[in-house]
């Protein structure tokens, strides 16, 4: 028989391993393969109209089918945004950094974007960005192919243009 | 709902960084003998368990209720768990309530916990998504632009998310059950450091460990006794997609909803004066504005102002958060439910040095994933 621990034990750190294989679908894969070529791609319901990035195949507004893959400008608008300041575990990008919703030309909804070449301080909602890609040759087809987006040095957007793509 | 439906106990661990005194189980089970022990009940009179949390990457335990079954009272009863990610605390209670309601159980334990030093909640909040840039740093990450579109919408002046901490950690000082229990002025608040810009630390909630169980009854029952229970006037639970073209993520639309059709059930037609207190899920300082005006106490850009004239103090016209809310305590699974059960206490007259003097009208009221799930109820010392 093993002694028992003179100590109190209070805790012990275990890690919890949870490897999954994530089943993109046919308009996610085609989304995938379009970022190594520099495009983006949504879908576009067949009732409203409205344009999803990345493409879903129904519209969660109006249930009707996005049949339609569209492609989508590689440039758009800081709807808002934080100032990122506390790192999370398993992710290196430098401190602090900007976390902004980007609603690209011709998108209903927002992505999330990481915004550099200028000062957290001059970032602002209604700044207009552009995607910053990989070279040639290095992307992958995954959502690091676009580096980060830019300011394109363009008069800010009104807020009525981006106001309900928050 | 088909018949009268009562809270006749409710029972509530203290809140704090780290409880290495018990395992989750201890910590489950100290929340449901202190609810039982309220009730003046034993398990015996218990027809089923429900129980809610937060994902279970939050302490990386998968399905926890199954092993818990034990420390719950549940062998040989029904168990159920609701997942409603932040809201679930709420959402749970409402669960409870509904399955007595409908007459299929007379009582029912409803239980929430979470463990947050045994995981890391910003770890399991900030999963990397293979079409999405991993970008979102927790909860606050996620939420603090949308505090910034509220402020730029409304015009609100800088001061108004760290005065709600300052009125927060003035409630909590009453609270003996409250995690943060330490006054902040306005300048200490202004002086901890910004992490999500514009959301500073002490803008922020805590992690916290913590469980809460209440004891919900058919009206039946209740009037029996030993205490005079809260009557549970009203309760839903809305829901709405995260990525809809032109959804509002500062006054979502299933919030809105879910409000009227509480208040509409109660008979409130004036929630600003009809209700006595609210305890409301502010996670982030700037929330308690937004949700003034998501639930109608206050129009569209006035909510802040509420806030700034001193109308939501602890004594003033309608005390927001009396016990201090999430922004002192976050278990998160149990903080929805510690709203509603803290609502409860209030309408009992039996909430402690932090009672809201005559109050007899409640909101609880929780919010969950990416504001898009809402769970409340009103609660009344009334039948």
């Amino acid at each position: 028989m093993n002694e028992p621990p003179k100590e109190g034990i209070k805790y012990v750190e275990t890690t919890v391993r949870l490897p999954y294989h994530y089943v993109a679908g046919d308009y996610k894969a085609l989304y995938l393969l379009a970022l190594k070529e520099k495009r983006i791609l949504g879908s576009k319901c067949d009732t409203t109209g409205k344009v999803f990035v990345p493409p879903i195949v129904a519209s969660p507004e109006s249930f009707a089918p996005c049949s339609q893959l569209v492609e989508v400008a590689d440039r758009g608008v800081v709807t808002t945004f934080c100032v990122v300041n506390i790192p999370v575990i398993g992710r290196n990008l430098e401190l602090p950094y900007v976390a902004a919703s980007v609603a690209l030309d011709g998108a209903a909804i927002s992505i999330f974007a990481l915004i550099q070449e200028c000062k957290p301080q001059d970032v602002h909602m209604g700044m207009r960005v552009e995607a910053v890609w990989k070279p040639d040759g290095e992307r992958q087809g995954d959502h690091e192919d676009i580096q980060y987006f830019r300011p394109t040095g363009e008069p800010d957007a009104p807020p009525e243009t981006y106001i309900n793509r928050l | 709902m088909k018949r009268p439906v009562a809270v006749v106990g409710v029972g509530q661990t203290h809140h704090t960084t780290r409880r290495s005194d018990v395992n989750i189980a201890g910590l489950v089970r100290e929340a449901v003998d202190l609810a039982l022990r309220d009730a003046g009940l034993e398990h015996k009179d218990i027809d089923a368990v429900i129980i809610g949390k937060a994902p279970d990457m939050l302490e990386g335990v998968c399905q926890p209720e199954q092993f818990l079954a034990g420390a719950l009272g549940a062998h040989m009863k029904p168990l159920l768990r609701v997942h409603t990610a932040g809201s679930v605390g709420a959402s749970t209670a409402l669960t409870a309530v509904t399955h007595v309601a409908s007459g299929l159980y007379e009582r029912v334990l409803t239980v929430a916990f979470e463990k947050q030093s045994e995981g890391n909640a910003m770890w399991a909040l900030s999963p990397n998504m293979p079409f999405v840039a991993p970008l979102v740093a927790g909860a606050g990450g996620f939420f603090a632009p949308y505090c910034r579109a509220y402020i730029a919408r409304t015009g609100a002046p800088a001061h108004i998310g760290p005065l709600t901490v300052v009125n927060a950690r003035d409630n909590a000082t009453r609270n003996e059950h409250a995690h943060l229990r330490e006054p902040m002025s306005l300048e200490d608040v202004m002086n901890t450091p910004m992490l999500w810009e514009p959301l500073r630390f002490g803008e922020t909630c805590p992690s916290s460990d913590g469980a809460i169980a209440m004891i919900i009854s058919s009206g039946d029952l209740a009037k029996k006794g030993p205490r005079k229970p809260a009557w549970v006037k009203s309760g839903y639970s809305y829901a709405e997609a995260m990525w809809v073209p032109g959804r509002d993520q500062v006054s979502p639309k299933a919030g809105q909803v879910c409000a009227k059709h509480v208040y509409d059930k109660a008979g409130i037609t004036d929630p600003w004066n009809q209700i006595d207190t609210a305890e409301i899920y502010v996670p982030f300082s700037w929330f308690e504005a937004m949700w003034l005006e998501n639930l109608g106490f206050r129009g569209v850009g006035e909510g802040w102002k509420a806030i700034d004239r001193g109308d939501t103090k602890f004594g003033a016209h309608l005390p927001i958060n009396p016990s201090g809310g999430v922004l002192c305590s976050n278990p998160i699974g149990a903080s929805g439910m510690i709203r509603l059960g803290e609502a409860a206490l209030q309408v009992m007259g039996r909430a402690g040095a932090h009672q809201v003097e005559g109050a007899k009208t409640a909101l609880g009221h929780a919010y969950g994933g990416g504001a898009q799930y809402f769970a409340m109820w009103i609660v009344s010392s009334q039948e």
